[in-house]
């Protein structure tokens, strides 16, 4: 019998093309998918070496980054040229090289991270890149997906496979019930916060234990979303009945007596019983809060309930002046109760929170309530199969009574590459996966919260503890 | 890739921690199609005063325009340098400036990937040597830092000498510059031959519904 083995050990065997002695492995990759932004450079560097798109049909591609977002006309004609040109370029590559691709207005386009998984192209077992960090999305499906550079979204075109050296395993085991109010995103930016920014660097996660167990497919795609925001080189959960569940019937899921295979060879996927890893970590679900970030990094957050933190409870020397230049970008002082933090704006959607679970748990917060004067709120639904699905629910009709723009799909204010930006000294409860400086628009602060939350917060105009909102309105 | 061993240089120290691919090059960059012109948004928002409106003049206190440290090809920062976003322009910006070497203590993954397929040599060094070097070139900003890649060292002009680990396999593609697609096609029959089983494995399609 060979040795127990984790999920990621058994994806990581199973694509082993070559592991030359001395170098990294050669892994053979089963899907690249394509967005507009890290790509023309790999077309171009393929034309320059006449070297062929190895596999076409393990490529699929859309336009998420750069495209407007109000409206279609916007979006068919985009007002600027160098983000015209970006997205006809792709168009061009798509068709030279013979990828499948979903344009502005397609029925299947959205998000690059969205779309994979809503075509049922995202599979467990597989091995999925993108030149995109929050790639490690699709590895809720128990998939081993990372996000690359350029230079190997060029070698996977040419090669199919990628040189990689093999991470290290990470269990976290995240066991119980989560308390109301608390939901995935908090789950997840607790773990960057007890690990901090660079905490998983070199490793791949797995995330296990009863309370991720518990989660729909949309809440285990947000966990596994952030693990880069951790340092992870991939985020993982075993697949079981919920994650089938969400493929059966999808566009590109096998069918019949092959779906009934795949699944057998699924279920062979989860880490076997005594497999060891190189780090675990142990959370109790009890214990967790509503999390908002202060800062501008995503391991910066307090709970709800909690304060800005001070000098005195930064760990390291480097986070004293981390916290002090945070302090400074983000216009906030130290033991600053996080629930008297006004807000701006609202952002709604992002790969991390723009799922339709995502917007029914904000649509449920906003019926029957209107934003707070001042506040400009949208929601910026992940890809248009959940528009359409939104739509069909009704949610559009709940969030534009409230007061929120009801947007086209894309990236949008996640990073601010089309004309959805914050003005500086803005400030803003988003639902996306990054607060950096200047991520969402120079001099944008931004306040990272789950759905719930950003909804509450719009209504009231400042951060407000969704537990107590629920308790009062019901 | 230029192959590189030995360098000598200034070196910048930048300390903080944490530094971000959007600090190194901020989103407005990455709608362009090429692989060139990104040295000149190098840190963009912390090199340019850029609050008044279509004033675009270098921040003056910003180390990057401090005229002592002009020429430096070696950069030094605190750890999980480059982390954030996937974007390459982040490794691109960073070598079109000029420099060859980044120094820290720890760098996010896919930078370092990044970084190496552009023939940029970064050195993980500890936090108290990353310290001390940078009080050397803050102190004296004409200190000379040499890297060298085949040995593995990194010394200066006032004593100071550290050793640095590096995979043997990226060390010895930045001495020869050699390009990873090639590398990885010695091994096409492989390919080939994997190719072949794998596509049987309908799970491992993305595309047909078997």
């Amino acid at each position: 019998m060979s040795a127990p083995k984790t999920l990621f050990e058994k994806v990581w065997q199973q694509h082993l093309v070559a592991e030359p002695e001395g170098e990294p492995a050669i892994l053979y990759v089963d899907l690249q998918l394509v967005h507009e932004v890290t790509s023309p450079q790999a077309f171009d560097g393929l034309r320059m070496t006449g070297r062929k798109l190895r596999r076409p049909d393990r490529h699929i591609a859309t336009v998420d980054h750069n495209v407007p977002t109000t409206s279609a006309a916007d979006r068919l004609v985009i007002a600027d040229q160098i983000s015209a040109a970006q997205v006809n370029a792709l168009r061009k590559n798509c068709k030279e090289f013979g990828i499948e691709f979903f344009d502005v207005q397609d029925a299947s386009q959205g998000i690059v991270h969205m779309i994979g998984p809503e075509l049922g192209a995202t599979k467990p077992g597989m091995t999925i890149v993108c030149g995109d960090s929050h790639t490690s999305t699709h590895g809720a499906f128990g998939a081993l997906a990372f996000g690359i550079g350029t230079s190997e979204v060029e070698h996977v075109m040419a090669t199919q496979t990628l040189s990689q050296p093999k991470p290290k395993t990470f269990r976290i085991t995240v066991d119980g019930e989560l308390p109301f109010g608390v939901t995935a995103k908090d789950i997840i930016l607790d773990i960057i916060g007890r690990i901090g920014t660079d905490g998983a660097t070199g490793y791949a996660i797995e995330y296990a234990g009863s309370a991720i167990r518990a989660l729909s497919m949309e809440g285990r795609m947000t966990v596994c979303n952030m693990s880069i925001e951790a340092g992870a080189r991939a985020g993982m959960i075993a697949p079981d009945e919920t994650t089938f569940a969400y493929l059966k019937g999808r566009r590109l899921s096998p069918e019949g007596k092959a779906w009934e295979e795949a699944v057998a060879h699924w279920k062979t996927l989860p880490t076997d019983e005594s497999a060891v890893f190189d780090r675990e970590l142990f959370i109790d679900a009890a214990t967790l809060a509503p999390a908002v970030t202060w800062g501008t990094s995503p391991g910066m957050h307090a709970t709800i309930d909690g304060k800005v933190p001070t000098l005195d409870d930064a760990p390291t020397e480097a986070d004293r002046k981390s916290f002090a230049k945070a302090y400074e970008y983000m216009d906030l002082k130290p033991g600053t109760p996080m629930e008297e933090i006004k807000i701006d704006t609202v952002f709604l959607g992002s790969c991390t929170n723009g799922r339709i679970e995502d917007l029914r748990a904000a649509a449920e917060v906003i019926k029957g309530h209107h934003i707070a004067t001042k506040v400009r709120a949208m929601v910026v639904p992940g890809s248009q199969h959940v528009k359409k699905q939104a739509e069909e629910e009704g949610l559009d009709v709940i969030f534009k009574d409230a007061g929120f723009e009801w947007r086209e799909p894309g990236c949008s204010m996640c990073l601010g590459m089309n004309p959805d930006i914050l003005q500086p000294g803005e400030r803003c409860a988003s639902t996306s996966n990054r607060n950096f400086e200047g991520r969402q628009g120079r001099g944008g602060r931004t306040h990272l919260v789950s759905p719930e939350m950003a909804a509450v917060a719009a209504i009231t105009g400042h951060f407000t503890d969704i537990r107590k909102w629920k308790k009062e309105a019901r | 890739m230029e192959p590189i061993n030995v360098l000598t240089s200034k070196a910048m120290p930048l300390p903080l921690p944490n530094i971000d691919t959007d600090q190194i090059i901020p989103k407005q960059f990455l709608k362009r199609i090429e692989r060139t012109g990104y040295g000149d948004f190098l840190f963009y928002d912390w090199r340019y005063n850029l609050d008044v409106p279509d004033d675009v003049s270098p921040n003056k206190e910003f180390v990057l325009n401090k005229p002592e440290y002009q020429g430096a090809e070696i950069l030094i920062a605190e750890k999980n340098f480059g982390c954030g976003s996937s974007r390459e322009h982040a490794a691109w910006a960073i070598f079109q400036y000029g420099f060859r070497v980044v120094i820290a203590p720890t760098f996010a993954d896919i930078f370092y990937s990044n970084a190496g397929k552009n023939g940029i040599i970064l050195v993980r060094l500890s936090e108290e040597d990353v310290t001390a070097l940078m009080t050397h070139c803050t102190e004296d900003p004409n200190n000379k830092v040499t890297v060298n890649l085949e040995a593995q060292i990194v010394t200066d002009e006032h004593g100071f000498s550290a050793h640095f680990e590096i995979d043997p396999f990226r060390k010895y593609c930045l001495l020869n510059g050699l390009d990873d697609i090639g590398l990885t096609l010695r091994h096409v029959d492989a390919l080939n031959d994997f190719e072949a089983k794998h596509d049987n494995e309908f799970w491992s399609a993305p595309k047909t519904a078997a």
